[in-house]
Formats: C-alpha cells, sequence, structure tokens
C-alpha cells in the first residue's frame, strides 16, 4: 500500500525543482554555453563576435605565457593542496593525541582556532598583510632580517622574479593550512582509540603510531582534502590579484588571472574564454576522477 | 613520554599557531602607530601612545560604513535565498526522489567545482544588457545560484536519510508536499540549514572575483574588493595599509568567534568546498 500512495504524490515533488531549474539555466547554464561559443570567435566585447573556429585554441596551444601560467598552477597545487595537507595531518595529529591527551582540550582548541584564524579572512586582507609585511622598504620580513643581523638575506619578495612566485606559494600556505587541521581532527575523532593505546602498548613510538595508525585511518580525509584543496589551487585569483598582479614579469601569472587580464584589460573577449574553457576542462576532468576514486573507496569500505 | 620530554613537542606546536597568528598581531600593532612613530621606530616596536587617526582616515576615504553595510546586504541576503534554494532542490531530490535525480545531482555538482572565470564575462554582458550592471541585486542572484548548488549537494544527501515513517504518517493525516516540507521537514532539518546559513554568508563575503567584475563603483563595493583595490592603486602609506588590514579582519574575526560552533560543526558534517 505504501508504494500505491507513494507513487501518486511523488510526481508533483517535480514543481519544487522548478525555481532551481531556471536560475541555474539563467546564472549557470547559460552563461557557460555563451562563454563556450565566444571561445570560437574574435570579439572586442562590443559589436558582433566574428567566427574563428579553433584558432583561439591552436594560439593557445603554442601560447608560451599560458603554459607559463599553468606551470605556476601547479605550483598553487603544491602550496595550496599537497604541503598544507602534510604539515596539517602532522598538525593535527598532535594537537589530537597530544596536546589534548596531555594538556587538556582546551589548550588544543584554542590552537586549532590559531590555525584556522587565516581561513576566516578575506583573502584581500590577508594580501594587504602579507604585502607589506614582504615590501622591500620598511616591511617588517626585512626589518626582522635586519635586526637579527641577517641584513644579507634581504629581498624584494615580491618584485623579484626570482623569488615572487616563492613568497605567493608560502602566503597560500599560511592561508589554506587550517582547512586541512579541522577536518582532519574531525576526523581523528571517528578513529577507535584502542588502535592507539594497543599501538602505545606495544612501545610503538609517537613518529611510528602516527605512520601506521593515523595516516592509514585518515585515508578518506586525505583525499576529500587533497581533491578539493586541488581545485582550489587551480581557480585561486583573489591572492595573485592583491599581491602581485601576476607580476614581476608574468612570474606569478596563473591561468584565471591570465583570462580574467585577457577578457578586462585586453579585451581580447574570444581569447579569454578559451582560457576559462581549457582551464574548466581541466578542473571538471580532476574533479571527476577525484569523485568517482572517493565513491569507489566508500563503496570498498 | 616523561614531562620534561613532551615540552619540546608542546613548545613546537604552540610557536606554529603563534606564526600563524603573528602577521595580524603586527597588524594591530602599526594600524595603532602614528606615521611619525612609524618612521621613528620601524614596524616591530610597540607603539608609543595609542593613536586612532591611521583608522578614522582610512574608514572616511573608503566610507568603509558603507561598505560594510553592502557586505552584509549581500551576504544576508545570499545567506537567505541560497539555503531556500537549496532546500527546494533537496526537497524534491532527497524526499521526492524525483526520477533522473542522479542526473540532476550530478548538474549541481558540476555547477559547484565549475570555475568562475568560464562564467565572467557573460555574467557581466548579460548583467549589462539587463540593466542590473553595478548593482548589488546582480550579486545577489548569481551568488544564490551559486552558493545553493553546493547546499542542494549537501542538504539531499542529508533529507534522502530523513525517516520516511514521519513523512508517511503526515501524508495519512492529509497533509499536502508543501505542508510537510515547512511543517516538518524545515523545522527537523534546522541545524543543517543553519550550517548553510553561516557558511554561505562567509563565502559570499570573502568572494573577489565577481564583485570585482560586476560592481565598479565605490558606493556599491564589498569589502572585498573595497580592501583590493585600494590595495591595487598602492597609494595608501604604512599605517593606513595597516589600518586598511585591521578593519578588514576585524568582521571577520567577530563572525567566526560569534559562530565558531556551527563553523566547526559545520565542516565535520562534510561542508566541505
Amino acid at each position: 500500500m505504501t508504494k500505491a500512495r507513494l507513487r501518486h504524490p511523488r510526481n508533483t515533488y517535480v514543481l519544487y525543482l522548478i525555481p532551481g531549474a531556471l536560475a541555474f539555466l539563467a546564472v549557470i547554464a547559460v552563461p557557460f554555453a555563451m562563454n563556450v561559443y565566444y571561445s570560437f570567435t574574435s570579439w572586442q566585447g562590443v559589436g558582433s563576435p566574428a567566427w574563428t573556429g579553433l584558432d583561439n585554441y591552436r594560439t593557445l596551444m603554442k601560447d608560451s605565457q599560458f603554459w607559463a601560467s599553468f606551470r605556476h598552477s601547479l605550483s598553487m597545487v603544491l602550496a595550496m593542496a599537497v604541503i598544507p595537507t602534510a604539515i596539517g595531518l602532522v598538525v593535527a595529529a598532535a594537537l589530537f593525541d597530544f596536546v589534548a591527551r596531555h594538556y587538556g582540550t582546551r589548550l588544543a582548541s584554542v590552537l586549532r582556532a590559531c590555525f584556522y584564524l587565516p581561513q576566516v579572512l578575506p583573502v584581500t586582507v590577508a594580501g594587504i598583510v602579507w604585502s607589506w609585511i614582504l615590501a622591500p622598504e620598511d616591511g617588517s620580513l626585512n626589518d626582522l632580517l635586519k635586526a637579527v643581523g641577517l641584513g644579507s638575506l634581504q629581498q624584494d619578495w615580491l618584485g623579484d622574479p626570482k623569488f615572487a612566485l616563492y613568497s605567493v606559494m608560502g602566503v597560500l600556505v599560511w592561508v589554506q593550512l587550517g582547512f586541512p587541521v579541522v577536518i582532519f581532527m574531525a576526523g581523528l575523532q571517528r578513529i577507535d582509540p584502542a588502535l592507539q593505546e594497543a599501538a602505545e602498548l606495544d612501545g610503538a613510538s609517537w613518529w611510528r603510531r602516527f605512520w601506521h595508525v593515523t595516516l592509514p585511518q585518515l585515508r578518506p580525509e586525505i583525499s576529500v582534502v587533497l581533491l578539493w584543496c586541488t581545485i582550489a589551487a587551480l581557480k585561486v585569483f583573489g591572492a595573485v590579484y592583491v599581491l602581485t598582479k601576476g607580476g614581476p614579469a608574468d612570474a606569478t601569472d596563473v591561468p584565471s588571472y591570465f583570462s580574467f587580464a585577457t577578457f578586462f584589460e585586453k579585451t581580447q573577449v574570444g581569447y579569454g574564454s578559451a582560457i576559462a574553457t581549457v582551464m574548466t576542462l581541466i578542473i571538471l576532468a580532476l574533479a571527476m576522477v577525484g569523485l568517482r576514486f572517493q565513491t569507489r573507496a566508500e563503496e570498498s569500505q | 613520554m616523561t614531562a620534561a620530554k613532551r615540552f619540546p613537542a608542546l613548545a613546537l606546536i604552540v610557536l606554529g599557531a603563534a606564526f600563524m597568528v603573528l602577521p595580524l598581531l603586527i597588524v594591530l600593532d602599526n594600524a595603532l602607530k602614528s606615521p611619525a612613530d612609524y618612521s621613528a621606530h620601524g614596524p616591530l616596536s610597540l607603539p608609543h601612545g595609542i593613536h586612532l587617526d591611521s583608522l578614522k582616515d582610512f574608514w572616511n576615504r573608503v566610507d568603509f560604513g558603507r561598505v560594510l553595510l553592502n557586505s552584509v546586504l549581500i551576504s544576508g541576503s545570499v545567506a537567505v535565498a541560497g539555503t531556500a534554494l537549496s532546500v527546494l532542490n533537496a526537497y524534491a531530490i532527497g524526499i521526492g526522489k524525483v526520477s533522473g535525480r542522479s542526473w540532476v545531482l550530478g548538474f549541481f555538482v558540476l555547477a559547484n567545482v565549475l570555475p568562475q572565470e568560464a562564467l565572467v564575462y557573460p555574467l557581466y554582458y548579460l548583467a549589462k544588457q539587463a540593466g542590473l550592471y553595478d548593482t548589488r541585486l546582480s550579486l545577489v542572484i548569481v551568488f544564490t545560484v551559486i552558493q545553493a548548488a553546493f547546499g542542494t549537494y549537501l542538504l539531499s544527501s542529508v533529507l534522502a536519510s530523513f525517516p520516511r515513517e514521519v513523512i508517511e504518517a503526515a501524508r495519512i493525516d492529509g497533509a499536502n508536499s508543501w505542508q510537510v516540507l515547512w511543517r516538518i521537514v524545515v523545522p527537523v532539518s534546522r541545524p543543517t540549514l543553519g550550517v548553510l546559513l553561516v557558511f554561505f554568508f562567509v563565502w559570499t563575503w570573502n568572494e573577489f572575483l565577481l564583485p570585482l567584475v560586476m560592481l565598479p563603483s565605490n558606493d556599491n563595493q564589498t569589502v572585498s574588493v573595497a580592501l583590493g583595490v585600494l590595495q591595487g592603486q598602492r597609494l595608501m602609506d604604512a599605517t593606513m595599509t595597516n589600518a586598511a588590514g585591521l578593519l578588514g579582519a576585524l568582521p571577520a574575526i567577530a563572525f567566526f568567534l560569534l559562530f565558531q560552533r556551527t563553523l566547526t560543526r559545520g565542516i565535520a558534517v562534510g561542508a566541505v568546498r
């Protein structure tokens, strides 16, 4: 009887999707289709776009500036996904089963809040703060180096092409670290404490327990964090805009900034759209692989 | 481990936490200095007397009260509208089990990972055509939909495990689907909806690319954009830069302290992006 009763009202539920469907059509589907269309045209944003087929994509394949920006994207993945995940694991494990156990959960949650703080700041605030700290003249970092007698190490951290990319990466590690720390600490609560205790009774050191007990147990959280942080890294825009505007000499250019500048500074809408489309394809492919990997891991559990 | 052996490890992690907070402490320190104090003693000394002029100068220069109001209005509207839209979608998918729901859900997931760069120019163009360019309403509409993509995804999986007996009982008592949604599903899911409201508010507050493109005039700018643009012009002296950093950070920190519990619970629920 339940089946017959539920069959009938089920159809009316479709009505609840109508506002969402219309809104998504107008704000996501149509604009994305327009973007793909523009990518096959030459257009300055005024008049009507002229169809040029695959020309933009051919140019893109040969554009060394695009490939350089893409290489910088990989550095961003390192700075926003790989390094924060690695440090985050150690910090979360240390806070959870060392600080909380020996010094109380209160201190552990205060320290966790400290690590998470940069995550709640608007990225422009982080950018303003760090571009001033890293400034060549009277920046805090250079002043600090001088104060401790290392004046010879002073640099124009964001203005020298040799260092700019590393400086931006350092800032992004600072921004991103809190996210894995919080996720991993939540994940650790799910692990059976008996496992840790058994390993401890066997005389395993903290590092050995971390490596053989904590890490394998946190596999699902690690894959989620790596996936989402990698996607965020490929999209990074605000930090680059505020810190360096892709400079000096394109040393910190990333695809999102490259497409933004092509759209709104060079007003080459067709070419900018091609960059954005390629970026989308890469991110979607990655998300698809990641999600499949994740569902498979969930099913096998 | 003995207490003496534990201490270095504790010192190391406290030092790490201090490093995370240090940049903001330096900003607080320098935002309270007078320009003369700053140029005489540099960025690392403590202020010689509290000096609020840099904060006042910055506040008046960007009309910070107005910028703050814009951010509150936009983020607040998006939080409410985005949550409402997520509820409607998730009700049809999670409880209504409409046919083809896995495709619909897949579409929302795609919309969620789509880079905004692939939408920004058409949205800019369409907003101009529709006469919505440089209005706060345009951003509210766009972000309501973008945030609802995530909200639908999260809420659908939460509602899929909603106890069916409760809904069936209400239907047998003669409640229609709208009454079931409004009187049963929404009140029961309040904790998750609270998480969505808080997250949508924070995410919208911190957005940069679309507000930068869609809101060129000073009158409509959000906190993030006003700070980013001013920084880009490189017109601020050191103490004013620090005042900007401090005033930009304060609302975010206040919100964080206020909703810390909801935020951490939300992350634990799986509200990861």
